[in-house]
């Protein structure tokens, strides 16, 4: 059965001058299992996107339109009490900055406990057990000792292993993982998706990875959507994106990065920036900036079709490859 | 500190013509002036005071006859019962609404709130000081108009919170005093709260499935209750200042009544007293201050990083 | 979508009507200054010429008649004097000294405050010293300390006033000042070779006006309080010039005896004037605080 079966979702958030839509039509499965990349630049709505799936948008936001399908059961329309059994035990999230998202005032189990004693009622030698267990399996280093201590006594790394380490407390099936690695260093960065393909892989944990860098996510992922102003343009199978995109950004994301014989010569960009929610074009949004643009992409907008598994919307697909 | 205020009492008037029956014969003037020291030079008086000063002996007062330093310490009880009475009511009332209107902001019950804040610190002390006793006392005749209630005494100072009467005398003077802080806490406290429930911990504790009421209670709570200790701590020497005002309405016999009359009659130890106690008490609160940040925020403790 | 940006001082303009609440403040501070512009005019008697008062019209309720058939619209105090007319002489004075002693205060810290950050080094750090030292303790202390050293009289309970403000002035000027100064346009000036009076004076002062604006009106709200509460005491100003904070002393002792009014509506003059300036002075910080502007 599929976990996950996002329908034409709809995001919009309320200003004072009316309503701003940020997301449009987002159609989207995830298997059992399965390890998502969500990849796309700054605003082009990924985040909105996790979060919403949890209902965990900020302040003015929420879903217009569509269903977000989780097990059967649509959260869009979950209440409130409904929402809180699943957050942290059947879907659980991690953010960007792990300095941010610990409470400097709190110790470290006490904010790991809550996060079972929320779902569970279990003796509190079990839970401290179960955490101890936990923070060894992510990789943590003298768990007891880090167990009692505060956020600000960690570095950044051990700080993201102890949220990745309580977003699996729970056993969740899907985890969603909000641009992880972007606030680490390179090296640990490269250390936390290896564990965390590893820990997917053997618990079956389905995984939506959210990032800028297509080239970390190709890493890890099975199949990648990419999204562009509130839009996925193309999603398919790894190998199928990175070898043979067919949406002219994608292609555009391909080549930027910097690859091992393109020393000496100059780094590929996509020129101009991305439209902001209130001023969207006619027509194809990404045709400002498209190489390929035509007349009739700059008036119509075009639709999303998929074929074998590989979707895009575009009028003037890539056709070979990588050139 | 104290050479200034030294020179300033002096610099008024003549402490004699005030102190000495004008009547009195020139004999008897005299004597008058030697026992209270008066007639040696101006920087003799300031180094036997400072001699004094150092072994606590501030001198007698001039109109009571009596050490300088016994006075004030004996009122000193009274007032720091008042002052702590109000702080416990600023905040035991400032804290919840303040919590309130920052869980709802922009809503009906935040503007009211607000703007009630904005009331609160508007109204001077002494006239809602009035208006207490006034409806109160007088036409309600619930709490009494004035004075300080019965007392216990614990290790031989004199606490009136313990006995009823005294509650009922002790509870006006301290809502007086405590409707200006009230309205900061409330204000500190709802700022606190904002910012806190927009903090990326909050949105985190959320995805973990915490529920508000412990979001707000522990999380919030905890990180809010350092900025609003640190400053409740240093307005407290505020409080102590202020319950002048308080005590000249309700006739509360702590140090300040004591203080107005000094001035007004330039009774010079007795100032001089009043602000040397005043100075040592703000001293020990900042140092409890710093100890307070200390406990509160883990952060703040020497020997943090591991 | 306009991208033109309009001059902010309109902008701030427009944003500070957006309240209701301010603007009722505002309309309130204004009538208030009126009335105590135009007091000698509009007040029924001069409450302070004994040759109108009559002694047998004392203590009279508001709303009775006097003895030469005038009203006493809200009654009138042991002396005959009219209410009123006392309220409205007593605004004068009280916004008179209020404003005095925060303008004066004003010019003081200022002057300080932009010295300390324009010199910058151990004489900035020195003058920070004081002000800090000054701002911890509190206000009424040292007003008190200074009535007990100076002495009674408008001139001195001035000179406490300002004492007490001034600090505040300087620690604002000169936070904003430290941030205006690494700014190009004083590094331009510099280089043109401006006098260092014309650079603090012309360039650095107006823009570190906006939260001097917003200081300066919560600053006068607090000595009109603070005079009043001294007053009130007994240790602010003389006998001869007439404070709300004096006219409410005055009638402690009738409110126990159910004689409300002589100290009732001098404390809601001086309500009105304190909370008109704060909704005021709250408004402008909303709409002066840059953060809030750029949402």
């Amino acid at each position: 059965m599929t976990l996950l079966d996002i329908k034409n979702l709809e995001v919009s958030f309320s200003a004072r001058k009316g309503d701003l839509r940020i997301l449009y039509g987002i159609d989207l499965t995830l298997q059992p299992g399965e390890i998502l990349g969500l990849v796309g630049e700054s605003g082009s709505g990924k985040s909105v996107l996790a979060k919403a799936i949890l209902g965990l948008l900020p302040g003015g936001g929420s879903v217009s339109k569509g269903a977000v399908l989780f097990e059967g059961q649509d959260l869009a329309q979950a209440d409130p009490k409904a929402m809180r059994k699943i957050r942290g035990n059947r879907i659980a999230m991690i953010f960007q900055d792990p300095m941010a998202t610990l409470n400097p005032v709190l110790r470290i189990d006490e904010q790991m406990r809550e996060a079972i004693t929320a779902h569970r009622s279990l003796p509190r030698a079990e839970v401290n057990a179960r955490c101890i267990a936990i923070l060894n399996k992510v990789g943590i280093p003298a768990p007891e000792e880090r167990f009692v201590s505060f956020p600000h006594q960690l570095s950044g790394g051990m700080r993201q292993r102890i949220a990745i380490a309580i977003a699996l407390l729970n056993d969740p099936v899907l985890i969603l993982a909000d641009e992880a690695t972007t606030a680490l260093d390179v090296t640990v960065q490269a250390q936390i998706l290896h564990e965390m393909h590893r820990l997917c892989a053997d618990e079956g944990t389905a995984l939506i990875w959210v990032s800028h860098d297509l080239s970390v996510v190709s890493g890890i992922a099975d199949r990648i959507a990419v999204m562009y102003a509130g839009r996925i343009v193309e999603c398919g199978p790894v190998e199928q994106i990175v070898l043979n995109p067919r949406h002219p950004y994608t292609l555009g994301l391909i080549r930027s990065v910097p690859a091992e014989d393109s020393t000496g010569h100059e780094l590929h960009q996509i020129p101009g920036l991305m439209p902001s929610p209130g001023a969207l074009p006619q027509g194809c949004v990404f045709a400002a900036r498209c190489f390929a643009a035509t007349a009739h992409c700059r008036d119509v907008a075009p639709e999303y079709t998929e074929t074998n598994g590989h979707g895009f919307a575009c009028h003037v697909p890539n056709q070979g490859g990588q050139i | 500190m104290s050479l200034i205020v030294f020179i300033g009492v002096f610099a008024i008037g003549n402490p004699i013509d005030v102190l000495i029956d004008p009547a009195a014969n020139q004999l008897e003037r005299d004597a008058a002036i030697k026992s209270l020291g008066l007639d040696k030079p101006m920087w003799q008086q300031y180094f036997t005071f400072l001699g004094n000063a150092a072994q606590g002996d501030l001198g007698d007062s001039f109109v009571y006859n009596e050490p300088a330093i016994k006075l004030i310490l004996t009122r000193l009880p009274a007032t720091l019962e008042l002052s702590i009475a109000a702080m416990i009511l600023a905040v035991a009332i400032g804290l919840p609404l303040g919590l309130i209107a920052g869980l709802y902001p922009g809503k009906l019950i935040d503007r009211t709130l607000m703007s009630t804040s904005i009331l609160m610190f508007s109204l001077p002390t002494f006239w809602v000081g009035l208006l207490l006793i006034m409806f109160f006392a007088v036409q309600l005749n619930i709490l009494p108009a004035g004075g300080r209630g019965d007392t216990v005494n614990i290790f031989g100072i004199p606490f009136s919170f313990l006995t009823w009467d005294g509650l009922t005398h002790l509870a006006l003077p301290a809502l007086n005093l405590a409707m200006f802080k009230m309205a900061l806490v409330m204000r500190l406290v709802r700022a606190g709260v904002q910012e806190q429930m927009s903090s990326d911990y909050v949105a985190f504790a959320r995805a973990k499935g915490v529920s508000e009421r412990r979001i707000v209670f522990r999380h919030v709570l905890s990180n809010i209750m350092i900025p609003v200790v640190t400053v409740l701590g240093l307005e407290f020497g505020n409080l102590l200042a202020f319950a002048v005002v308080t005590e000249t309405i309700y006739a509360w016999p702590g140090m300040g009544k004591l203080l107005i009359n000094s001035i007004q009659v330039l009774d010079r130890p007795v100032v001089v007293a009043y602000l040397m106690v005043t100075v040592v008490i703000f001293m020990v609160i900042n140092l409890i201050v710093d100890l307070a940040y200390a406990a509160l925020d883990p952060r703040a403790r020497i020997g943090g990083k591991s | 979508m306009k991208n033109v940006a309009e001059n902010p001082a309109i902008e701030a303009t427009r944003a500070f009507f957006d309240s209701r609440i301010a603007v009722v403040g505002l309309v309130g501070l204004l009538a208030v200054m009126f009335v105590a512009i135009f007091a000698p005019w509009i007040a029924p008697q001069d409450p302070y010429d004994l040759m109108q008062l009559n002694f047998m019209d004392g203590k009279l309720p508001p709303g009775s008649r006097g003895s030469n058939g005038e009203l006493f619209l809200l009654g009138s105090d042991d002396q005959g004097r009219d209410i009123l007319s006392a309220i409205l002489y007593g605004l004068r004075t009280s916004l008179a000294v209020g404003a005095a002693s925060a303008g004066i205060a004003f010019v003081l810290g200022s002057v300080v405050g932009l010295f300390a950050a324009y010199a910058g080094g151990w004489v900035d750090a020195l003058v920070m010293r004081i002000v800090e030292l000054q701002l911890s303790l509190p206000a009424i202390l040292i007003a008190l300390v200074l009535v007990a050293i100076l002495g009674q009289g408008t001139d001195k309970i001035i000179i406490a006033l300002v004492a007490v403000q001034w600090a505040y002035y300087a620690r604002t000027i000169r936070a904003q000042a430290i941030i205006e100064k690494t700014r190009e346009y004083i590094e331009a000036a510099r280089m043109l070779r401006y006098s260092t009076s014309r650079i603090v004076l012309r360039h650095l002062l107006p823009n570190c006006l906006p939260p001097l604006i917003v200081l300066v009106t919560m600053q006068v709200a607090a000595a009109i309080a603070l005079e009043a509460t001294l007053s009130f005491l007994g240790i602010g100003l003389p006998l001869t010039e007439p404070s709300l904070g004096l006219l409410i002393s005055n009638g402690y002792a009738d409110m126990l005896s159910g004689r409300y009014w002589l100290s009732f509506y001098p404390g809601l003059a001086l309500l009105f004037t304190i909370v008109s300036i704060n909704l005021v002075g709250d408004q402008l910080r909303d709409v002066l605080n840059p953060k809030a502007r750029q949402q």
